[in-house]
């Protein structure tokens, strides 16, 4: 039994330093935790037993693939992170995210992976345009785009298949979900919903680095507690969950980001979620 | 402290207290991530930004 946090040894895993990075750094130090950072494009990550040490560890890898590579190299000495290979691994992929989700009939947008033109074409016609196409992989709304007619959906599959990289020959259709002007972000910080957001825009994509307008939203239970099961499914202790709402069906889950940013959630709800996040961490530690 | 600027040469004035990781805009327009080597800090242009979880 540990009283307190000052005994609690956290490390961060990160490359850049952003501000929610700062906001975390100088949370675990006000908590009085010994915190390690660990800057991973200049330490090597031992893949063995024992080669780090540490009570707890918190992903904050911007780079997908550090954050996943660096987690299995946490995980291998035994230290908790924050959060785990496979609830990074799922949520990287909106496939496997999109498969698990539907399993437990968590509410989605229709969805399908394709790897042809000729397979979109199908999907377009049964869905009927506009459709979304999405990478399987991506963030910001990044090569996010829209088809309003089969023209459309051929530039774009055709586009994407002379893209370098085997990422550019699956793609993600789904259903264009007429949202009111917004979409919402949930921030889970272990098993409570902190703080919600509304990113608004007059474009469909909303996402705040792309121009989006943020806007405190105090969600409802209905919210909160699909951002919960939507925890229950994918794992993990700090989550954004991104929630369109539906005109018919009501909320439909998006996607859910395994490190997410939180500043503008931070700035306009006021919620300390750099606090909320190293708390917990410290909690899972004592644990 | 001052560090040289890999992309236009000229110096740019960092915080002694920098940490590894941080990223410094300078006035050429060059986006800068700080390094470490040994006890000197280094500047090298910013990677791209193509596989990052967002908000
Ligand atoms: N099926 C859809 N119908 C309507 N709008 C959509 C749909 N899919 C995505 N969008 C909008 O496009 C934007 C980017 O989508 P999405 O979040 O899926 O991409 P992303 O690159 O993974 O972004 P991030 O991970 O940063 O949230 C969001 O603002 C979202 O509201
Ligand atoms: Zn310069």
């Amino acid at each position: 039994m540990r009283c307190g946090s000052a005994l609690v040894q956290v490390a961060v895993l990160h490359d850049i330093v952003r501000l929610e990075e700062k906001l975390l750094f100088n949370a675990f130090l006000n908590l009085g935790a010994s915190l390690r950072r660990i800057y991973v494009k200049s330490s090597p990550i031992p893949l063995f037993r024992g080669g780090l040490s540490a009570d707890v560890a918190l992903q904050r890898c911007l780079s997908h693939t550090a954050a996943i590579e660096s987690t299995f190299g946490l995980e291998a000495s035994g230290i908790p992170v924050i959060n785990s290979s496979f609830t990074l691994n799922t949520c990287l992929d909106k496939a496997w995210t999109a498969s698990l989700l539907a399993k437990e009939g968590i509410p989605q947008p229709k969805s399908f992976v394709v790897f042809s033109l000729e397979a979109a074409l199908k999907v377009a016609s049964e869905l009927t345009y506009p459709v979304v196409v999405k990478p399987l992989s991506g963030s910001w709304g990044a090569l996010v785009s829209l088809a309003r007619d089969e023209e459309e959906l051929r530039t774009i599959i055709e586009h994407r298949m002379r893209l370098p990289g085997k990422e550019s020959k699956a793609h993600f259709i789904q259903e264009f979900v007429r949202k009111p002007g917004r979409d919402i972000r949930v921030t889970v910080v272990g098993d409570e919903v902190v703080a919600a957001i509304y990113r608004k825009s007059r474009h469909w994509i909303t996402n705040t680095a792309r121009g989006g307008v943020a806007e405190a939203f105090k969600p409802g239970d209905e919210v909160v507690e699909l951002s919960l099961k939507v925890r229950e499914v994918v794992g993990g202790d700090v989550l954004g969950v991104d929630l369109f709402e539906d005109p018919e069906r009501g909320y439909l889950v998006n996607e859910v980001n395994a490190v997410p940013e939180f500043k503008n959630v931070q700035r306009v709800t006021g919620v300390d979620v750099a606090s909320a996040i190293a708390k917990h961490v410290v909690e899972v530690a004592k644990k | 402290m001052r560090v040289r600027c890999p992309v236009c040469g000229l110096p740019v004035e960092v915080p002694d207290d920098v940490m590894e990781g941080e990223v410094v805009e300078h006035d050429c327009g060059a986006t800068l991530e700080v390094r470490f080597e040994g006890n000197a800090v280094r500047l090298v242009p910013l990677d791209g930004v193509a596989d990052d979880w967002g908000e």
